[in-house]
């Protein structure tokens, strides 16, 4: 064994093991990556298939319902992006820190019927908070922190406050 | 008065620092003893100085002086006692002051403990640790200073983030700090030996004491963190492989590679650059873990104390210290000499394996982490990786490091035959083997083979041992003696594989969890995984600084009571927050785990869990560090044989 050789070996031995974590990376990104989306775009990007994604946005004040099948307790509300909102149902105890009016991440799946399921959800206590993605995604539908605050967060109700909020990023 | 008296300290530290790391370094460069024997006495002063400053923090957080800005924000009058200590270093600030302190220990330790160093050496390793440490401090004085007055005082502080109340995470940061920071002794010691331009067998010897110890605590500050979320945030799950948590395992995953290789270059003299290369990369995770996530560049879930203004110096000093070292490897790497030859098969080979696969792993782990964020500002497009991606990528890699852990011990160094090192191992195949196919019975594939790996490591890890004694194949007596006359380090080996082993066994158990989320009003009761949950009653509690309702449950099983459990849900009143205090009736196999969650019409949501062999996950990491201990014991009985050429080599030079 030449020293020569052994440095081939041990590059050789190297490059194999990258490679294979490079197919692993990508073949796990393409089955597994998490889209990050909001309501009014669920209709134009949401992934084909049985696929999970995040869906963000506020959770419309007045729209949280409990319902109870036997033991099993679970909820339904309205999550909004001020222009679309999506019904999502949740088997579970929501987070301490989830509110109405307040942002809200929700992992999950589309269903038959157009609602989403969420499998888990994320929530974080602040009345302005919103989540990241999503104030970058509204800031591409107009929106943007210099033209003012978010729109207040207790309003998040496409029903009520959708024109508003049309109302804000068109001034 | 106290606040100014830890602000001075910490800019004395700070002063101690820069001549530390001024002084001994050309010392060094020029030859010059005196300037190098300064070295002690200044990281001594450091450390001294910054451990008043530290006990200067603890102090204005116990005696409530609010007029402390860090106190103010993170305390509060009722706060209990044991939380004002450990808040010292719970806030933002103060845990970067006790990141500064660790690392100055370290650089006291080396002084105390290093006296059979070569005094160039010694004086390199403890400047490369001063200079490191002085941007660190520069930062807490000037960033983050945890000293900072406000005028005027408010009557009360607002409270810590009550999640943080908890004895677990009490004890968590120091752990998981001591871990990160003493990887800066090894990388301190690699950049020495770049700058000296030599490393040898000796240099190994020293590395790896210091390597084990940073090790054994980051093993026991992992396994606290994850133990924390899963009874504390009742997510009843161990892991969840958010961005902090991977922070954590990169430096593990980095650190067990280098704790591997630094036994070559002892034993072998070869692997000296890439054992270099890891030293550095050990500590750039680190840091890196430490300072993105506090930065705020990486959100998560776990990030209670996050300020993204002080993003830019932070991401500025890890650029220095990591770039700089890394072209220092550049330029300085090749002087460091050829390496020993060995044959593929051998125990380098192994251990070249096992960096190879672990390092894979650090790199999958690192591109989930990171993606998202480059993903969002190259790619425009919002992803998150969850678990799922993780499961995809860092299990298949993982297979092979389990299989080859058993083997690799058995095989001898420089060259090799694999058949005997199998044909010892065919009882422990054959166990694993059937283990596999009867979990395969109760279980989904993946987990069915993690245990048969389990299995695998375990009774490897054991078959090292009896092939040592000769068990079976001399007297009894003769094994007996020969057991105890194995090396310390021989059971470090057997106790951190079996003790992964043990971990593995314990997640892949984990996938038999049952849970069961249900509404119940008082006196119903239901059925999960053949025990009886009855929800008794409910009532109020007071703490001293929260209000709780309580819920009794009592857990049958044919007939005979098990255990009562009583979850909690807290509402804390200073910082209008509730928590959920999950309860946990565990026989180290199976943890019988409830959470009381919100209550509608008389009836409370509970949420139950049955998490088969959960214990063991814990249980497998402290065994993991017992060997790490076991190790580092027989290193300090060793350390003294090689005194003596030491202190020739000295002579020799001088």
């Amino acid at each position: 064994m030449k020293r020569k050789h052994q440095r081939m070996l041990l590059i050789g031995g190297c490059v194999l093991g990258l490679s294979a974590a490079t197919i692993l990376v990508f073949q796990a990104f393409r089955s597994t990556g998490e889209l990050f989306i909001i309501p009014s775009k669920i209709a134009s990007s949401a992934p084909k298939g049985n696929r999970t994604f995040r869906l963000g946005g506020m959770v419309e004040a007045g729209s949280l319902q409990h319902l109870q099948a036997g033991t099993k307790p679970s909820v339904r509300f309205r999550v909004s992006d001020g222009i679309a909102s999506e019904d999502v149902t949740y088997v579970g105890i929501l987070p301490d820190l989830f509110r109405e009016g307040q942002g809200v991440v929700a992992l999950g799946k589309l269903q038959a019927d157009g609602s989403f399921a969420a499998q888990e959800v994320l929530a974080k206590h602040d009345e302005n908070y919103m989540p990241p993605d999503m104030a970058d995604e509204l800031k591409k539908t107009g929106w943007h922190p210099e033209k003012g605050a978010p729109p207040s967060a207790a309003l998040w109700n496409a029903a009520k406050a959708g024109g508003d909020v049309a109302g804000k990023t068109g001034g | 008065m106290i606040a100014e008296l830890g602000h001075f300290g910490l800019a004395i530290a700070i002063a101690f620092a820069i001549a530390q790391a001024i002084l001994p370094l050309w010392g060094a460069h020029r030859g010059d003893a005196r300037l190098m024997q300064s070295a002690p006495a200044l990281a001594q002063g450091q450390a001294f100085a910054l451990t008043v400053s530290f006990l200067c923090l603890i102090w204005v957080s116990v005696s409530d002086d609010f007029s402390v800005l860090n106190v103010a924000e993170n305390s509060h009058t009722l706060k209990p006692l044991l939380y004002k200590i450990t808040g010292a270093w719970g806030s933002h600030e103060g845990s970067i002051l006790f990141w500064c302190l660790i690392l100055a220990w370290c650089g006291a330790a080396v002084s105390l403990f290093g006296d059979n160093l070569p005094a160039s050496l010694r004086a390199r390793v403890i400047g490369v640790l001063a200079l490191s440490a002085c941007g660190f401090e520069l930062f807490a004085l000037l960033e983050s200073d945890p000293f900072t007055r406000l005028w005027p005082p408010p009557e009360n502080g607002q409270d810590m983030n009550p999640l943080l109340q908890d004895p677990g995470l009490a004890f968590h940061p120091p752990m998981l700090y001591a871990g990160y920071v003493g990887f800066a002794i090894p990388f301190a010691f690699a950049v020495a030996a770049l700058l000296e331009g030599r490393m040898d067998a000796a240099w190994g010897r020293w590395v790896r004491p210091w390597t084990l110890g940073a090790w054994c605590c980051l093993t026991c500050g992992i396994a606290l963190g994850s133990w924390w979320s899963y009874y504390v945030l009742g997510w009843g799950g161990f892991w969840f492989w958010d961005p902090v948590e991977n922070a954590s395992l990169l430096p593990w995953l980095t650190g067990t590679a280098l704790l591997h290789c630094a036994i070559v270059v002892e034993k072998r003299e070869a692997l000296k650059i890439w054992t270099v290369l890891l030293a550095i990369g050990a500590f750039a995770f680190s840091l890196s873990g430490t300072f993105l996530v506090r930065s705020g560049i990486l959100n998560s879930v776990h990030s209670f104390a996050n300020d993204p203004a002080r993003g830019v110096f932070i991401l500025g000093l890890l650029a220095l210290v990591i770039g700089g070292s890394l072209l220092l490897f550049m330029i300085r790497a090749p002087l460091l000499g050829a390496s020993g030859v060995f044959a593929p098969v051998s125990r380098e080979g192994a251990l070249v394996l096992n960096n190879i696969l672990l390092c894979s792993i650090t790199a999958v782990v690192l591109t989930g982490t990171i993606y998202p964020l480059f993903a969002d500002l190259l790619l425009h497009s919002k992803i998150s990786v969850g678990p799922p991606f993780y499961a995809a990528t860092v299990y298949p890699l993982a297979i092979p490091v389990f299989l080859a852990m058993a083997v690799g011990p058995l095989l001898s160094w420089k060259r090799t035959a694999l058949l005997p090192a199998l044909v010892k191992l065919w009882w422990v195949a054959l166990v694993a083997v059937l283990v596999g196919i009867v979990c395969a019975f109760g279980m989904s594939a993946l987990p069915a083979l993690f245990m048969a790996a389990a299995a695998w490591m375990i009774l490897g890890a054991l078959a090292d041992i009896i092939e040592r004694i000769r068990l079976f194949r001399v007297p009894l007596a003769t094994s007996v003696s020969r057991l105890i006359g194995l090396k310390l380090s021989t059971f470090g080996t057997t106790l951190g594989h079996a003790g992964l082993g043990i971990t593995v066994a314990g997640i892949a158990g984990m996938s038999l969890a049952t849970q069961e989320i249900v509404l119940v009003h008082p006196g119903q009761t239901v059925e999960l995984a053949g025990y009886q949950w009855t929800l008794r009653e409910m009532h109020d509690a007071r703490g001293s600084n929260y209000n709780a309702r309580v819920a009794t449950i009592s857990v049958m099983r044919d007939g005979h009571l098990i255990t009562t459990l009583s979850p909690e849900r807290r509402a804390f009143t200073t910082q209008q927050m509730t928590t959920t205090e999950a309860k946990i009736h565990t026989n180290l196999l199976r943890d019988l785990y409830a959470v009381l969650g919100e209550e509608r019409d008389g009836a409370a949501v509970l949420r139950l869990h049955d998490n088969t062999m959960a214990p063991l996950i814990w249980l497998g990491a402290l065994v993991m560090a017992l060997g790490g201990l076991c190790s580092l014991l027989d290193r300090r009985l060793r350390v003294a044989v090689p005194k003596r050429a030491v202190a020739a080599m000295g002579v020799e030079r001088a």
